[in-house]
């Protein structure tokens, strides 16, 4: 009785999906964006002073055109640099030429001594783009690594898996004090 | 002897391609959902120099790009690094109109949260680069990402 349907072919519909799938692979990215991320200071302005900052706070970061370190005026190398920017900041032994600490109250920590050093990164026109990131890496590192330090020791855990108010907290007592000086051949005056 | 003709007689039953479609569905199905739409033409050859200490970019559409390299046709165009916004080269004077664009483009709410991505080729010098920085400063683009490839920490201690 009942008559059987004959069955839609169904052999092109592969090719079409097949179409479809290498459009998808054609226009579409898979990478994901991720990089150092830093901020930028405002521009300078000109009737302010400059802040006074003691030498000791300071570390100076140099880079040349053909992509040599010079850090606190001694030739530098990129391997060595993590730990010197370490223990600039950290000031284990609080030494007199490293930086000095200003004792602060901070939530979940109570009173921690925070480093005020800063570091000073300059570089030349002529340094390659990879270089000053494998500087700026390098740098961030230091400071990654001193936070994630802290924070073993005073929660147990990484830094990357503390909640957003110990984070908060971690970040003020090792604050991310990177500064890029005024390139030279712009603003003039300085 | 009937028997043994029928099972030789005939040709091999062709292979059911039907679950064929279903397969090819189910990638595209996981192409569409692990990948985003390409949204420039790069012009400039854009090998992005390794780190490790990257974090994500949170929102993407909160992230304006600026792509900086040397030209992929350096016979048109020379082997001098260039600056890409958008779909053509510009010079460092266009940002700051690059970057009110950007801006007119979002929602009010959201202009403070936006990012800045330079994707920079490795090769190219920080002269541009500062440039571009310092342009940046000037019209209040303080949020910066320098876009890298992540690169497997190597082991401390």
């Amino acid at each position: 009785m009942a008559r059987k349907v004959p069955e839609i072919n169904a052999g092109s519909m592969a090719d079409i999906s097949f179409l479809l799938l290498i459009f998808f692979l054609v226009t579409t990215t898979m990478d994901v964006d991720s990089g150092i991320v830093r901020r930028l200071p405002p521009p300078p302005d000109p009737t302010a002073e400059t802040p006074d900052v003691k030498e000791r706070n300071v570390f100076n970061v140099l880079v040349n055109k053909s992509d040599r370190l010079f850090v606190e005026s001694r030739w530098g190398d990129i391997s060595t640099l993590r730990a010197e920017a370490k223990e600039f900041l950290a000031n284990p032994g609080n030494r007199e030429d490293l930086p000095e600490k200003k004792l602060e109250t901070i939530p979940f920590l109570g009173e921690y001594p925070v480093s005020k050093g800063i570091i000073s990164l300059k570089n030349d026109r002529g340094t390659s783009y990879d270089m000053y990131i494998q500087v700026q890496n390098e740098l961030t590192a230091a400071v990654n690594e001193l936070r994630d330090e802290l924070s073993r020791q005073k929660f147990g855990v990484k830094f990357s898996e503390l909640s957003q108010e110990y984070t908060d907290a971690i970040q003020k007592a090792i604050p991310m004090s990177i500064s890029e000086a005024e390139p030279e051949d712009i603003g003039g005056t300085k | 002897m009937a028997r043994f003709k029928k099972e030789k007689s005939g040709d091999l039953p062709a292979i059911s391609t039907a679950s064929m479609p279903d397969i090819i569905f189910m990638l595209l199905f996981f192409f569409m959902v692990t990948t985003t739409m390409r949204e420039v033409t790069l012009k400039v050859r854009n090998t992005m120099p390794e780190a490790t200490e990257v974090q994500k970019l949170e929102k993407k559409a909160l992230v304006s790009f600026i792509y900086i390299g040397p030209p992929y046709q350096s016979n048109l165009y020379g082997t001098e690094s260039r600056i890409q916004l958008n779909d053509s080269f510009r010079t460092v004077a266009d940002i700051a109109e690059f970057i009110y664009t950007e801006r007119e483009a979002r929602v009010e709410a959201d202009r403070p949260l936006l990012t800045t991505s330079l994707k920079v080729d490795r090769e190219v010098k920080m002269g541009v680069v500062t440039d571009v920085k310092q342009e940046l400063r000037k019209v209040g683009a303080f949020k910066i990402n320098y876009s890298t490839r992540k690169k497997a920490a190597k082991s401390q201690d």
